[in-house]
């Protein structure tokens, strides 16, 4: 593969891999380069047609991105000196897309005070302000009203109660026009302008929408404006912004709000106005998070729940399956497949759905296991303090088992045979043998899926929201939490992501990456140890 | 040849990458034009009006939409979503621009949607008269209206004519009369375990303590006003209740729904929604019997469309809705497909012909509208968790109600 040899030599029909073993498949012309052509081809129409969409939906940064990611998509796949990155490519991709995108966005909306009464940008804010603070005068009658242009110059025609046409533009306050011709109730020509036709209208509506007439040249009559291009009405406004000076007055009392560091408003006196925008609020959200003294006792009686209900569910779960797997892995078992195939079962139902499922059979008073099981006993499975975490740890553990069972099995049967066959020769029993051999190899191989299900489980939200949404409450808490939230359904709970609180998506991120840390930290030991648990095997 | 692809990518990359810097320089350029210049080129023909609706609503926005696309050449695209998602969606998108120019929704959004600068207000000009009054006034905020108002829903007491002849005026009438006709519960409120205060709304407003202080037109103000004497009145009659079994926080909605639709009592309070669930009873609406001495007003929920803050078809959306949307026929198009009365006081005169609207209708009169201020989101989680456990007699009545008003304070006052 070098440039000195011509591209027109006659040569067979894959000559690369016998003649040349270096040259690869993908760069000459061959079937293989075909096929890379048309994935290219395809991937490229597709990458353009998401460049042209987002061109068209105005959306800089995507666009941005997706430039990037196809320049160097065929740099790769082109190029000869990229082998390594051709096969890492789509991972990458992917990686960059679904993991590190969501990290560093989380982490950035946690240093922004995002949320309700902050939910847009700063022009966005002023524009609603406004908009909000244009009142129609009260009373006042509806225009039928036309819209005029005169050249590229827009205004409004209006007819009055007593049958007069009023004229004007944006710069020009209403005058009489007593040329201008009506029919049923509406102005249909006017001397000196055109009347526009609908499509028109409606192809130049933010213009016209934006339009304000002034009533006469004093600026407290209001001015006319319309939302439909088929009614006018006098509006006045209440605020005023300043955008020189980045401030807003309101018209009636002449007081002044300046912007401030909340991304509000704000007057003099400390009153501010109703819509704010996102700012950076540099670590406020993490403070906020600790400071709140409502929060205190219910947080760490959280924590210490949490780490219970991860921990306690993984041992729960792994020697439930542990048992089962060596049970059902003895070879003098008959039908094995159907039992375990049986026991797989609690795997293939979503977990939102089975802990659904449970919430209503262990309902107090119509729930099937009190009602059917137990003889109509009302046993308050989900709403006494100890029986709900032990009926979460009960689902828990229903749900997980057969997991643990799958990957017990599987590294059981992994076992070499040998070794076993050696423990013994040496004489030990099978006491000694399992805890000695089996185990120690066995949790070489499951360890780090153990520490994986920690993971899980510290953030198992759709558990605890479907089967008691937390409950029952803390009695003594000032807060909405109860006996069964973990850290991350407080966090939603806290955020009023739930909607019992304005939500605050700045302080959900800050805490989301709180627990993130803890759980990164429990991690980051336990991978340490395995590996130490490694060396000595 | 060969070489020349590589050269050709690289070329149209590098072509694509300078359009791309040109774009985000316009885009910095443009923010501190006024909106109305960068709106104007996104439309160049009749215009497209995108709107959320509901699964239930959407044939009869279509049917609407069908007429304004007729007559203004423009073309109206709706987009289904789960009504639960509208209004996370709604504030989440529409400052992106992604969002739709119209979306339905409920009147109680309204606090947060115009703190979150999200909507736009809506000018009804003389329409507004024609609206049933409560169903304007909610959906409006500091002398503005943010909404097209299409239907009224609230709760009322539904009765199973075989099982109770007339109306109970009482709330003791009404247990009695349950009582005497023998069957397993004398009157079915719905109660989960984390409470239903909405459901139960009315029975509190009979001892006099609403949710929040009213202002004189009508509008709430964020002053709590469910504690006092009246408020653990309130609380004490729910322990009563419970005590007597009449009030179960083990009736849930689906267990309540079913024992009325099996002919276990006479009674329900519950709104038009569950009325398919009794497609073979016979019913009456009536309403709902006071226990206190005030008459029990439920909440009135209004049903409505909201036009989008960042709307680039401001003047389609409001054309649309002003004109083709609040008139009769496309109003009781609505009815037909979600069952709630008409918003359209004309509308609603066609509908009430049919008895059990009618009934609701009028019930509904009396009503109070749900408070819509952003305050309330922080009542619901404290407010229903202390009336079931007051009920469960977990709480103990008067303190129970007590620290759950301290608490809802509390987090008034820290956000």
């Amino acid at each position: 593969m070098s440039s000195h040899q011509p591209p027109t030599l006659t040569t067979p029909e894959r000559p690369s891999a016998v003649t040349q073993p270096r040259t690869s498949h993908a760069s000459t012309w061959g079937r293989g380069f075909l096929v890379k052509l048309a994935l290219l081809a395809a991937v490229d129409a597709l990458g353009v047609y998401g460049v042209l969409a987002a061109w068209s939906a105005e959306s800089h940064g995507l666009l941005a991105v997706l430039v990037v990611l196809l320049v160097v998509a065929n740099w790769v796949y082109f190029s000869r000196r990229a082998l390594p990155l051709k096969y890492i490519l789509p991972g990458l991709i992917f990686l960059l897309v679904f993991q590190i995108f969501v990290v560093l966005y989380t982490g950035w909306v946690a240093f922004t005070n995002y949320g309700d009464g902050h939910n847009s940008p700063k022009g966005q804010a002023v524009e609603a302000l406004l908009v909000q603070n244009e009142r129609r005068v009260e009373d006042s009658p509806a225009y039928p009203l036309t819209v005029i242009a005169d050249g590229e110059e827009l205004g409004f025609a209006i007819l009055t109660d007593g049958g007069q046409v009023r004229v004007g533009t944006a710069e020009q306050p209403l005058e009489d026009a007593p040329e201008a011709e009506v029919s049923d109730g509406v102005v249909t020509a006017v001397p000196g302008f055109e009347v526009l036709p609908r499509p028109t209208v409606i192809e130049r509506q933010a213009e016209v929408t934006t339009l304000r007439v002034p009533v006469s040249q004093d600026p407290e009559d209001g001015s006319i404006r319309t939302q439909d291009a088929r009614s006018g009405y006098v509006y006045l406004s209440a605020l005023e912004y300043d955008e020189a000076a980045d401030t807003m007055t309101d018209v009636a009392t002449g007081t002044v709000y300046r912007p401030n560091d909340d991304g509000q408003f704000e007057a003099e006196d400390g009153s501010t106005l109703g819509v704010g925008w996102r700012v950076f609020v540099g670590v406020d959200n993490f403070v906020t998070a600790f400071a709140d003294a409502r929060y205190a006792t219910p947080f760490l009686k959280i924590l210490a729940w949490t780490v219970a209900f991860a921990v306690l569910s993984v041992i729960t779960t792994f020697l439930l399956g542990l048992f089962l797997a060596i049970t059902f892995n003895d070879p003098r078992l008959h039908g094995r497949r159907i039992y375990r195939t049986l026991l797989i079962l609690p795997y293939a139902i979503p977990g939102f759905l089975a802990a659904l499922l449970w919430s209503g059979l262990l309902n107090r008073r119509f729930g099937f296991i009190n009602d059917v099981l137990l003889g109509g006993a009302e046993i308050g499975w989900l709403t006494d303090p100890t029986l709900a975490k032990l009926s979460v740890l009960g689902v828990n553990l229903w749900l997980g088992f057969p997991y643990m069972f799958l990957i017990c099995t599987g590294a059981l049967q992994s076992i070499p045979g040998d070794v076993m066959e050696a423990a013994r020769i040496d004489g030990a029993g099978r006491w000694r043998t399992w805890r000695s051999i089996t185990l120690p190899l066995l949790l070489v191989s499951t360890t780090p899926l153990l520490i994986s299900s920690f993971a899980f489980n510290f953030n198992n939200f759709t558990l605890i929201y479907m089967l008691t949404g937390g409950g029952p409450r803390f009695q003594d808490a000032s807060v909405p939490l109860g006996h069964t939230d973990i850290l991350i359904s407080m966090v939603y709970a806290v955020s009023g992501v739930d909607g019992s609180a304005p939500k605050n998506y700045g302080l959900a991120s800050a805490l989301s990456i709180v627990v993130f840390l803890i759980v990164a930290t429990v991690s980051a030991i336990a991978f340490k140890r395995t590996r130490s648990l490694e060396e000595i095997n | 040849m060969r070489r020349s692809i590589p050269l050709v990518a690289l070329a149209l990359g590098t072509a694509l990458t300078l359009t791309a810097c040109g774009g985000s320089a316009e885009e910095n350029g443009e923010e501190v034009e006024t909106p109305a210049e960068t709106e104007g080129e996104a439309t160049g023909d009749g215009g497209t009006l995108t709107i959320w609706v509901d699964e239930t609503r959407q044939a009869a926005v279509e049917a609407a939409a069908a007429d304004f696309e007729a007559e203004t050449g423009s073309t109206v695209e709706t987009v289904l979503k789960n009504f639960e998602d509208i209004r996370a969606d709604f504030n989440a998108q529409v400052p992106t621009g992604e969002g739709p120019d119209i979306t339905v929704g409920a009147h109680d959004w309204l606090g947060e949607l115009t703190s979150n600068g999200v909507v736009a207000p809506i000018e009804l000009g003389e329409k507004a008269g024609e609206f049933e009054t409560v169903a304007v006034e909610a959906f409006t905020q500091d002398g503005q209206v943010y909404g097209l108002p299409y239907a009224v829903e609230n709760i009322a007491l539904i009765r199973n004519t075989a099982l109770a002849e007339e109306a109970p005026a009482t709330w003791d009438e009404a247990v009695a009369a349950g009582e005497a006709a023998g069957t397993e519960y004398p009157i079915l409120l719905q109660m989960d375990e984390t409470g239903d205060p909405y459901t139960a709304y009315p029975l509190q407003t009979s001892f006099g303590a609403p949710v929040f202080e009213q202002n004189e037109d009508g509008s709430y103000s964020p002053e709590l006003a469910l504690g006092g004497e009246n408020g653990t009145a309130f609380a004490e009659w729910l322990a009563e209740q419970g005590a007597a079994g009449t009030l179960d926080t083990a009736i849930t909605y689906d267990v309540a729904v079913e024992a009325f639709a099996n002919g276990q009592s006479p009674f329900i309070i519950g709104g038009p929604w569950m009325l398919d669930s009794f497609a073979d009873l016979d019913l009456a609406i009536d309403p709902i019997p006071a226990p206190g001495s005030e008459p029990a007003q439920p909440f009135v929920g209004v049903a409505g469309f909201y036009v989008s803050g960042q709307s680039e078809n401001t003047l389609l959306a409001n054309d649309f809705l002003v004109n083709y949307m609040a008139t009769e026929e496309a109003q009781l198009a609505l009815y037909e497909a979600g069952a709630r009365p008409p918003a359209l006081v004309a509308a609603a005169d066609s509908a009430s012909s049919d008895p059990i609207t009618a009934g609701f209708r009028e019930v509904g009169a009396d009503a109070v509208p749900m408070p819509s201020i952003p305050e309330m989101g922080s009542v619901w989680e404290f407010w229903g968790v202390t009336e079931a456990g007051i009920v469960s007699g977990s709480l103990e009545p008067v303190a129970g109600w007590e620290k759950m008003v301290s608490d809802i304070q509390g987090a008034l006052d820290a956000s």
